[in-house]
Formats: structure tokens, sequence, C-alpha cells
């Protein structure tokens, strides 16, 4: 029917039909139950179309198995597999069915909570505490489970082991949206984790596992595979999987994780000796590689982010409706405790005598009851808050991502040719700390003549849509680029090879959506994103000013040292000078007058100097290396390589072993930007540089003699 | 004859090589010394421009003055130009070893090759291959001929003088239609004057010119040498004047085109030129007289509409420039001249008097004017 037939059939069916009184209207009503809710209004929780629900099913996996790992101190190791169920769909089909696999080496889930878990919305242990996580409502994943029903009509596929030794629980289940409850159609203890069949599920997955790069029980004495079927749409490009999961990875360089993005390789497909070879090189790189389909980010650095502190909220940080709810809860909680203890309990930064004179402030005596407390009274101590001198909330409740790890992440995860990083102090907005990290990567392989490009994280989780309605991109837009050396037209973007990254970590983020999409625009939080900014910024204008330098006195030194043995050559014709001697006396001093051209030159005399910079915070790639890739292979390289065919794909590929590549000396503490991954990378990149650059600032000019 | 007759150079030609080869072999173990020690190698070179040259009034000639552009090495301006220096001096050693003498050309083609190792040329064009021998000539103190290298003959010389070069006797009056080539290199250990009728030289601008006198046996009618520089006269011509100027005391008479340019000429072989002024003690004759044509010639010969050439823009400002030199602008009697050709607003060429007739240049202007002494000093 539609609203004009509405609108035409109304009057005759009014009159047939007798209005509703309160008495029947109260047999339609009933609770609401949330997962009918959210079934209904699906866009809510970020399943609006297919390709977005494929992104959310992954992200809130991969979320909370990160914290899990973090919570339980264990270094991630993560696997995300996208299987196409239907790799026969025509080509314009709008979705398709996929079953998505995620993998974690976490501390599992104990029987008894797994239906609550993954069968219940607004279920978990993140949202009743002030403390820095991925996940915050508590709808996540079960929400991801119940999309996946709903669309496919099959349950969530469970394996989770929560002890080492003991056996795995193997469980299915379906949410029934009406209870909000789950139905265990499956339930049984296997021996096996991870899933023997997610092993073998092409050469790539095989390859890999052979050498222990994928899924092996070693590296899995516990941990939960999710695994949820759904209608969705795999494409790559902006607001994807995959750049979920590059972003997921910068952001998060002490995780693993290997992605197997859906293929339609026939799964009988034999490795060869090839990929045997391949997977040899991906099992150990230091930066991101693709082989055989399968894409393997590997860990940046050895340590977890540091424990959190959970806190109590802050006296500023709070709404009059939450206020209100505290006291309830308290009153609930201590039955007949006073409003002088709840304060000090239930806030920080609340002191006894803070207390006592809040409670004046108020006209209440400090025996007063918590449950006795009227609105009114409510009322004008929320105002009393809001005037009260009340120190800054603690901020060790915080764990930002850290200027070494931020560089590591950026150098694993983007080509660039420089790299900047700047973690600011903590700082509070509307009570709640919060802390702004920024990081730059310029040059190197990003695209020269685009706008920059911006990531943006919250608590170390990417944020992909929304970009324009977020504080952070404000913060990049109003930063003044053009006095670090670049490009920026009015109001916009700087315009550059150029990626920005920024970070937020706060134990509430503000986001303008449920979705979780946009930081929301504070002043506090956008000022410190724009010092944050501006950090970095003036770190890249320097290296550019050096690099201009450099590069001014390299041309300088090739003028003189072409002449040069001209001149040692005349010398010896006229006065019999040993023309070698002199020769070597002027290269000598054409060397050190041109001395600037010399500082990525490292102690080796070969690639990799923290100079120009003498500054933290930041790594330079010799630009020679930066373009150097697909050049010959390092000399680690195993002998099949150097031999595969040129139409491969070479260049995300590092070849060089970690631990061959470590380097010898003891990185100086005092340099946090000297990451032993970088350099071995940096490594690794030098040698196949070194293998093409023939005349250029080599040790020897024109050779005479 | 001769007023201040200049003695020949004595010193024997082994002498004289002995003591450039020890000049350059100085010269460039200071380079070698400086660059074992680690110090920056650099030339002094005196400079041969404007601001370096000085107006002696009482000699009445250009001097190089005692202003020294250094030459360094490691400075991208100049460590192309070092190069070349060191080049340079190779050869000019070598030639002087093996007691050869070469062509500006032929020194540029000894050290021109691509640079090792590069794509560069140590010398792309002769252009810039010159300037580096002049620029040894001033920072060894040696002449061109000390160095064996000569320019290529240019100009013509005829007339009532025997002379010797290199032990050939010459005859000047019987020397056909082209004349004796006048060499570069006029040294008296090259060109010795035998016997001389002449009473004065007739210098003109260019061959053409010269040409029609030689035709009209101008020489034979009015005892003289006649000599042309083709253009601007080169080191050579100058000097050959000079020697007859002041060896044999013959008066060096110019006639030369009414324009500024020759009037520079003029300038040039009167007072010497500032690339040159440290040459112009040998090549400058402060007493030679500037016949014609003058700017006044178009109407006293009563002369054709058709020989005025327009003065360009460029003309306007170098006649500007030439008034202001120094030994012009204290003279009444060029400012004048100059004047003239401004506001006539035209220029002539020495061919503009053919139009009266063919001869009238050798047969009528010239002899009236010599009679009358109507020329500018
Ligand atoms: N992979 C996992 N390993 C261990 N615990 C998990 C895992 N996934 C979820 N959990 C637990 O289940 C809870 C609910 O998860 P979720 O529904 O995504 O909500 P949220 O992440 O917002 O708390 C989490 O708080 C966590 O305690
Ligand atoms: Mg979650």
């Amino acid at each position: 029917m539609t609203a004009k037939d509405a609108v035409m059939a109304e009057p005759r069916k009014k009159k047939s039909a007798p209005r509703a009184d309160a008495e029947s209207m109260a047999a339609r009503q009933r609770d609401i139950s949330v997962s009918e809710f959210f079934a209904k209004n699906r866009h809510l929780l970020g399943f609006d179309n297919p390709r977005k629900a494929m992104l959310t099913t992954v992200k809130e996996a991969v979320d909370n198995s990160l914290d899990a790992c973090e919570e339980a101190g264990i270094l991630p190791e993560i696997a995300v597999i996208v299987e196409d169920l239907e790799p026969s769909r025509p080509a314009t089909a709008k979705s398709s069915r996929y079953r998505v696999t995620i993998v974690d080496n976490g501390p599992g889930i104990v029987r008894k909570q797994v239906e609550n878990i993954f069968g219940r919305l607004l279920y978990g242990s993140k949202f009743h505490r002030l403390k820095m996580s991925r996940g915050q409502q508590g709808i996540g994943i079960s929400a991801a489970g119940m999309y996946g029903l709903i669309t496919t009509g099959r349950p969530m596929t469970i394996f989770t082991k929560p002890k080492v030794g003991q056996p795995t629980h193997h469980i299915e289940l379906a949410m029934n949206t009406k209870t909000n409850r789950a139905e265990v159609t499956f339930d049984k203890e296997v021996k096996e984790f991870p899933p023997v069949r997610l092993r073998d599920l092409s050469s790539g997955t095989k390859a890999l596992a052979e050498q222990g790069g994928f899924l092996t029980a070693a590296e899995f004495p516990t941990g939960t595979s999710v695994t949820i079927e759904l209608d969705g749409k795999y494409q790559k490009g902006r607001g994807s999987v995959d750049e979920f999961l590059e972003l997921t990875a910068i952001a998060n360089p002490h995780a693993r994780i290997v992605f197997v993005p859906p293929s339609r390789v026939t799964e009988d497909e034999e490795p060869d000796v090839l990929a045997a070879a391949e997977a040899t090189a991906a099992a150990k790189a230091a930066v991101t590689t693709e082989t055989n389909g399968v894409i393997v980010f590997p860990r940046g650095v050895q340590e977890l982010p540091p424990e959190m502190r959970e806190i109590q909220p802050h006296p500023k940080g709070i709404e009059l409706g939450i206020l209100l709810q505290m006291l309830k809860d308290y009153e609930l909680a201590e039955k007949g405790g006073t409003l002088y203890n709840f304060l000090q309990e239930r806030f920080c930064r609340v002191s006894a005598s803070t207390a006592s004179s809040m409670c004046d402030a108020i006209g209440v005596s400090s025996r007063a009851k918590a449950g006795d407390i009227e609105p009114p009274q409510a009322e004008k101590l929320y105002k009393v808050f809001q005037e009260s001198k009340l120190a800054p909330p603690p901020t060790d409740c915080l764990a930002p991502i850290g200027v070494r790890q931020l560089l590591a992440g950026m150098l694993k995860g983007v080509r660039a040719e420089f790299y900047s990083a700047s973690s600011r102090s903590a700082e509070v907005y509307r009570g709640r700390p919060f802390q702004i990290e920024a990081a730059v990567a310029f040059g190197g392989e990003l695209a020269a003549d685009e706008p920059a490009r911006v990531i943006r994280f919250a608590n170390r989780v990417p944020l992909l849509f929304q970009q324009s309605a977020c504080s952070s991109f404000k913060a990049v837009t109003e930063t003044a680029w053009k006095n670090y050396n670049l490009q920026q037209p009015r109001g916009g973007l700087p315009v550059g090879p150029l990626v920005i990254m920024i970070h937020m970590a706060s134990v509430w983020v503000p986001f303008t959506s449920e979705s979780k999409e946009a930081i929301a625009d504070y002043d506090e939080i956008r000022k410190e994103m724009k010092l944050a900014l501006m950090e970095c910024g003036r770190k890249l204008g320097t290296y550019l000013r050096k690099r201009q330098k450099m590069r001014r006195e390299g041309e300088r030194r090739d003028v003189f040292e072409r002449y040069i043995g001209e001149i040692a050559k005349a010398i010896n014709d006229i006065t019999g000078e040993d023309a070698r001697k002199v020769y070597d006396a002027l290269l000598k001093q054409a060397r050190s007058r041109t001395a600037v051209a010399d500082q990525v030159l490292d102690e080796d005399g070969k690639v990799l100097k923290d100079e120009p910079m003498d500054e933290d915070g930041v790594i330079v790639v010799p630009e020679s290396m930066a373009a150097g890739a697909g050049g010959a292979a390092a000399p680690e390289a195993p002998a099949a390589e150097a031999e595969s065919p040129p139409g491969k794909r070479r260049s995300r590929r590092a070849t060089e072993g970690s631990a061959a590549a470590r380097p010898s000396k003891p990185s100086k503490p005092s340099k946090p930007a000297k990451v032993d991954a970088a350099r071995a990378e940096l490594r690794a990149r030098a040698a196949k540089a070194s293998g093409k650059s023939s005349g250029g600032k080599g040790t020897d000019g024109p050779r005479l003699f | 004859m001769a007023k201040g007759k200049r003695p020949a150079v004595t010193r024997s030609l082994k002498e004289r090589d002995a003591v450039t080869t020890r000049k350059i072999v100085d010269l460039v173990a200071l380079v070698a010394r400086n660059s074992l020690a680690g110090k920056e190698p650099r030339l002094e070179i005196p400079t041969r421009t404007k601001g370096n040259t000085i107006w002696n009034k009482k000699r009445g000639i250009l001097e190089m003055g005692d202003g020294v552009a250094e030459r360094p090495l490691f400075d991208l301006k100049t460590a192309k130009q070092f190069m070349q220096t060191m080049l340079h001096s190779s050869t000019i050693k070598d030639l002087i070893a093996a007691q050869k003498t070469s062509s500006l050309r032929g020194v540029f083609y000894k050290a021109k090759h691509t640079v090792a190792g590069t794509k560069e040329n140590t010398f792309d064009t002769q252009d810039e291959s010159d300037p580096i021998l002049e620029d040894l000539e001033v920072a060894l103190g040696a002449l061109r001929e000390e160095l064996h290298i000569f320019a290529e003959n240019r100009g013509s010389m005829v007339g009532n003088i025997t002379i010797v070069d290199k032990g050939d006797e010459i005859d000047c009056r019987r020397m056909g239609s082209g004349g004796y080539a006048l060499p570069s290199i006029v040294e008296p250990d090259v060109i010795q004057f035998k016997k001389c009728e002449a009473k004065f030289v007739l210098h003109v601008e260019k061959g053409t010119v010269w040409n029609r006198f030689n035709e009209d046996r101008f020489w034979e009618k009015n005892n003289c040498i006649l000599t042309h520089g083709a253009g601007q006269p080169p080191r050579g011509c100058r000097r050959l004047l000079q020697r007859l100027n002041q060896e044999l005391g013959l008066p060096i008479i110019c006639v030369l085109d009414n324009d500024p340019w020759g009037h520079y000429i003029y300038s040039v072989i009167k007072q010497g030129s500032i690339s040159l002024a440290f040459e112009s003690s040998r090549l400058a004759i402060p007493e030679a007289k500037f016949l014609g044509i003058r700017a006044k010639d178009f109407k006293e010969c009563g002369l054709d509409d058709a020989v005025k050439i327009d003065l360009t823009e460029n003309d306007v400002k170098r006649a500007k420039e030439i008034a202001a030199y120094p030994w012009f602008a204290q003279h009444r009697g060029w400012q004048r001249e100059i004047d003239a050709l401004l506001s006539n607003g035209f220029k002539m060429e020495v061919e503009s008097l053919i139009t009266k007739d063919i001869s009238y240049v050798s047969e009528t202007y010239v002899p009236e004017r010599l009679k009358r002494k109507d020329w500018l000093e």
C-alpha cells in the first residue's frame, strides 16, 4: 500500500474498526528486545550495506581479539580468513555469501560465558568501567553474529580454548532475537586448536603453515576462533577489510596479523618450490608481504602496550542523568551509604575535605545518605562539581602507542622515505583524560601529487568513515603545512607524498555517533591534535630543507669530483707530483667540503643515519633505498627466489630474515627511533639498493687510474 | 727617424723559455702543495675588467690595475675554469718543451677531451679556451709568444718597406694584390725592419677599402705603407703598427667608418683595450690620427642621401659611452665629432665616398686631407 492509498483508505477503515482503547493497547505493549530493535536498525551499528557489514564483522572480532590478548598480557597473533562461499555468482551481484573467521591466541573464553558473550547484545566486560579499550558498548561481536544469522540463517561457530593442555570447546549457537538469548545448536569438546581446516584452505595457507607462519598449535596454546557466515561484499579500497587490517597493523605494531582474503584459487593446487621459498620469506619478513594470496602484517615490536589502570569518573566528566544513576547504584550496593563516602569512593580527585565541602555547598550533612538525595539536590551537586577546583583526572589510565611504536608501525606499513612521530602528554576534556599522538610519513613510494592520506585511530582502532566530520581531519586542514615546505590549498589537506596519522587514546572517546566513525570536535582535543601535527611537521620541514641542501651539496660534490682527476693529471704532467696522491688529497677535501651530502650514509659507510635529525621521533630511509625495491635480491635470499620469474610481484617482499638482520650493536636507548625492526628493514632495502646503484654517491669518484 | 726607439729583446730564446717554464711550474707546484696540505688550491688571476683598468693620462694609454680575482677549486663558479687553467698550463709547458708553437685553435683542440668518467667536455668551444689563455698570460706575466701561442694571421700590409720575417727578406712593394699577411707574432726576434722609405702608415678598417687603395697604387704615389686589420685589428697588426711608429717614427693615420665602431677601433689603436690592458705598452699608439670618415663629410664632400645609414638605438648608446671615455671626454675635437655624428642621426662607411667616384677616396679625399692635416688626434 502506498502512502497515497493509505490516506484514501483511512476514513473508511477507521469507521468500520473500533478505535483502540487503553485496554487493547496494553495488550500490545511489551518489552522491545534489544536484539529485535537492532535487527530493525542495523545501520546504527555499522551494518548498513553488505560491504560495510563485512568490515564491521571483521572489525568487531579483531577488536575483541586485541583487547583480550592485551588484557591477558599475550602478544597478539591474529588470523583473519574470508572464504568466498559463492565463487560462481554473477559479477554483477550486489552481495554474496562469505564465511568470516577470526582466530586469536588470546586467553580464550570459559565455557559458561560463551552464550552470554556471543548470544546477547549489551553483554560485555568493558561498558561498566572507565578504562581504555577498543570495544565499549558490548554490542560488537554478538551483533555481527546476529547479522549473519539474519542474512544467512546460519549459526555462529566458536572454538575456544581457555586452558593450555585442556580441550577446546566447539560450540555453534544462534541468537533468539525475541528473547535476546542464545540457542546452542552444537556443543562438543575437541582436541585441536586452531581448527586444522583453516590451514589447508589454499596453497598459500599451506605453505605458510608449513613454515610455522600460520595457525600453528605452538603459537596458539589458548585462544578463540569465531566464524560467522554472512551476506556481504568483499571489495578492496577505502573502507575495506584490507584497509582496516593495514591500519590496525600500523597502530598495533605489537600484533602479528595474517589475512587470507577470499580467492577463487582451486584448493587442490599444490604448493610448488617457489611458493615454499616465498612463504619462508614472508614468515620472517619485517614488512607487510603478500605471497600466494596471503597477506602477512608482521610484528614490529616485541612489547605489549603497558597495562592500563581503571579509573573512577571525574566529577566534571559526567552528566546529571549519570549522577542520578550513580546515586541509585550506590544505594543499591551500599545500602545506606553516605553521600560523603559516595563522593570519595565513586569519583576520582575527591578528597575527604572536598567531599565535606561539597556536602556543605548543597546544604546537607556529610552523614546524609546517598539514597536520600533528591533530584533538586543532585542538580545542585552537579553545579557544584562544575564550579569546584579539582585536580584533573589521573592520566596513567591511558596507554598511548608511543613514539617508538608509532614509528615502527608506520615503517612497516607505509613505504616512505621519512617518518616522524609525536606523542603529546595527557590532557583532559570534560573531566576525561585523553592523549593525542601523531605521525607523518613522507616520500618514498607514496603518490606525489595527491592530497595527503589521513589515517585516524581511536584507542588503536582505525576509523574508516566520515573523515570530514572528524576532529582530526579539521586539525589537519587547520595546520599550516606550508611552513613545513609542503603545498596546501586553502582550507584543504596538504598535497604531496604524505600520510598523516592521528591517534586519540582515551578512557572515553567522544564519537559523533554510535557507529564510532568520527571523533567529536572538542576544542581541547583539536588543539592537542594540532600541536602534535605541528611537532611532526616541524621535523618533516627540517628534513625537507636538509634534503634540499644535501641534494645541492651532492651536485656540488659531483662537479668537484669530476674535475679533480683532470687536475691531478695536469699537476703530474707539469710538476711530476704523484697523481694518485694529489687525487686522493683533493678528493678528501671535496668530500669534507660537501659533507652535508653524506648525512644519510651511516657509520658503516652505507645506508642509514638518524641524521639530519638528531632529534628523537624520526626515521629516515635514504631515498635510493626507498625507491630501490625490486632490485637485485638480497644476498640472504634463497636461491629459488633469485630465479623467480620477473613477472611475479616482488616489490613488497623483504628477503632478509629478521634474526639475521638484527644489528650487532646494542641500540641506544636514548634514541627510540632506532628500532631494531626498522633497521632490519632498512638494511634489507639497502642490500637491494646497493645492487643497482653504481656511479651514484658510491665510495669512488670517476676513476682515472 | 725615431723618437722613442725601443731596444730589441736581447735575451736568448732558450733563456726566455726556461723562465716561462719556471713560472708555470711554480704556479702549479703551489697548487700541488696546497692540495697535499689539505688547503684549498686557488689561483690568483689579475682581472681584465673595466673596473681594473686605469687610464694613464701621462702615457696616454690604458693600463691594467692591481685587481686580482681568486679562482678557488671548490667553488661551483670557478671549479671548471680552475681545471681548464691547469690543462692549458700543461699544454703550454709541453709546447715549450717541444719547441713548437700553436695557434689558439690548436691549443683548444689539444686540451679538449671528455672528462674521465663523464660525458662532459673539458672545453666545449674555443670561446671558452681563448680567455683561459689570456688569463694565463696575465697570471704568469708572460707574453703570448712566450707561451708559444699565436693567433691566426689577420690583416695585410703593402708599401715602401722591406722587412725580414724569420730570416726571409720581404719586399712589401712586390706583394701583388693580396699584400703581406700580418702574422700574430711580430716581435723583433721574428720580424726586423730592413729598409724603409715610407713616410707614414695609412691604416684602413677593412680589406675591401685596402684593396681600393692598393689597386690605385696609393702607397706608391704617396710614399707610405698601407695596412688593414680586418675590422678591429688583432694584436699582431697593432703591435706592428706600434713598432713602425716607435722604431721608425712613422705617423699612423687611420681611415675608418664614421660610426661608433670606427671610433672604437681608433680608440683601441690609440689607447689600448680593456681586455688587453696589460699589453697596452706594447700595442697602444697614443699619436695615432683619425683622418676620416668625419661627420662633416656628408656636406663637405657633397654626398648623396643614399649613403646615409640610420643610427640605431644601440649606436647612440655606444656613441655616448665612447664620448665619456676619459681620453675623449677631455678632447674638444672629439666631443664635437661625436656630437655631429649624433645630430646627423646617420652613419657612413668609407665606401660611401665611392658614390662620388670609384677612386675619390684614394685620389682626392685622403690626399687632400693629408695635405690640410685635417685629422683628429
Ligand atoms: N576473542 C575473545 N577472547 C576473549 N574474550 C572475548 C573475546 N571476544 C569477546 N570477549 C569477551 O566478550 C565480551 C563481549 O564482547 P563484545 O560483545 O564485543 O563487547 P565489547 O567488546 O564492547 O565489550 C568482551 O568484553 C570480552 O570480555
Ligand atoms: Mg567488542
